[in-house]
């Protein structure tokens, strides 16, 4: 028998932090580009505006500056924390990860640093792993990040895929508390659609839209609610739902089937542009900077993408 | 599965269309193409199959959807 972990509590979200590219792409600027207009993105996806990284911005910079401004908003000092996961899918290099280099460039020192990949849903992935590493005794702080650039991988040529996406980046700290605020993470993954969201040639972000659309808005609600019954927490009892921005339509078709109508539904996207992993914290960040999520608040996530990989789980805003 | 008529599909097309994107049943008619008479787009269109597969309970997959031009196209994939 090894030596367990001194009886660990909870595990809560205490702090968000959110970063965006300065240079704000409007509808009417891609219009200028490619062969589309305003209406047409604006009904088809939802998005009137979003942000584009300028070469100063990394997949790095951009999760060093989000994940600082959580860790500040934290009340912890950076010796504090001893894991850094960072979700992205569109880092600039495969070698060496992101995380250890952001948690270098915060003055972490020394911390576990780990890159996840679960593209839109990476977000949602590491605050599952993250949560239990804190229950399990494993960490004591651990810094989420939810980092993109996805302006890199995409055919600014292609007005099927360059109105959507967008670069971004959102962060939160999880630590151990008496109450537990992350409900048990449900996900899951059907890689034999993998060929519905990937690179073309390595090179250019593509989507099947329509097996998307129809994926997304007839099988995720139920993940959604197995997550909430997981954590306890009936519909009703919903604050809001912050779904992986991925398009106004996906977003608002999962929210319907949610039966809570009660619940403020993130749009996060009309003004962000789809961020992939980085949405759901960036989302819930400008949600808490507006005061529109109460300390306390339910809220329920849900991230999808390629792979096709999800996860969804309830968490405590706080 | 029960066998639908012509006349039966194209009312029950007429409801699915105006739930979805709220257009007046009576627009609805055999010759009309989804996309140029209706103004409907792709990501309605899966809906509408969605829809017409609980209604009608035959599946309409996405490689057969973008054939489906017309209302009549629709009626006659679901007769098939």
């Amino acid at each position: 028998m090894f030596r367990s972990p001194s009886a660990p509590g909870g595990a809560a979200i205490t702090a968000f932090g959110e970063y965006q590219p300065s240079r704000v792409v409007t509808n009417a600027d891609l219009e200028a580009r490619v062969d589309t207009n305003d209406e047409w993105i604006q009904s088809r996806v939802g998005i009137r505006e979003r942000r584009v990284a300028g070469p100063e911005d990394t997949v790095a910079s951009m999760a060093v500056a989000a994940g600082g401004k959580a860790l500040a908003a934290s009340g912890l000092s950076a010796e504090d924390v001893d894991l850094v996961i960072v979700a992205t899918c569109t880092a600039q290099d495969q070698i060496p990860n992101t995380a250890a280099t952001v948690a270098a460039r915060l003055g972490i020192t020394a911390p576990g640093a780990f890159d996840l990949n679960a593209a839109c849903a990476g977000f949602c992935y590491a605050l599952g792993v993250a949560s239990d590493m804190v229950r399990g005794g494993s960490s004591r702080n651990v810094l989420v990040i939810g980092s993109e650039k996805l302006s890199d991988w995409v055919d600014w040529d292609d007005r099927g895929t360059c109105v959507i996406f967008a670069d971004g980046a959102g962060a939160a700290i999880v630590s151990a508390a008496e109450e537990h605020g992350i409900g048990p993470v449900v996900w899951g993954s059907s890689g034999e659609r993998a060929d519905k969201i990937y690179l073309r040639d390595h090179k250019y972000l593509y989507q099947e839209g329509q097996a998307v659309f129809r994926w997304t808005t007839t099988e995720l609600y139920k993940v959604a609610l197995e997550a909430m019954e997981k954590a306890g927490v009936e519909p009703s009892e919903l604050t809001a739902f912050v779904p992986h921005q991925a398009n106004l339509r996906i977003v608002e078709s999962i929210a319907k089937r949610l039966g809570a109508p009660q619940a403020l539904v993130a749009r996060d996207i009309v003004t962000a542009g789809n961020t992939s992993s980085a949405s759901i914290p960036l989302a819930l960040s400008r949600m808490i900077g507006r005061g529109e999520l109460p300390s306390g608040s339910t809220v329920l996530t849900l991230g999808f993408g390629a792979g096709l990989v999800y996860a969804a789980q309830v968490i405590r805003i706080p | 599965m029960a066998n639908h008529s012509e006349q039966e599909i194209l009312k029950g097309l007429g409801e699915i269309i105006e739930e979805i994107v709220g257009t007046e049943p009576s627009e609805v008619t055999p010759e009309k193409s989804f996309v140029d008479d209706l103004d409907i787009d792709s990501l309605s269109m899966v809906e509408i199959a969605i829809a017409a597969q609980d209604k009608f309970g035959v599946e309409i997959p996405d490689d057969q959807l973008k054939d489906l031009k017309t209302v009549q196209d629709v009626i006659n994939f679901i007769q098939k």
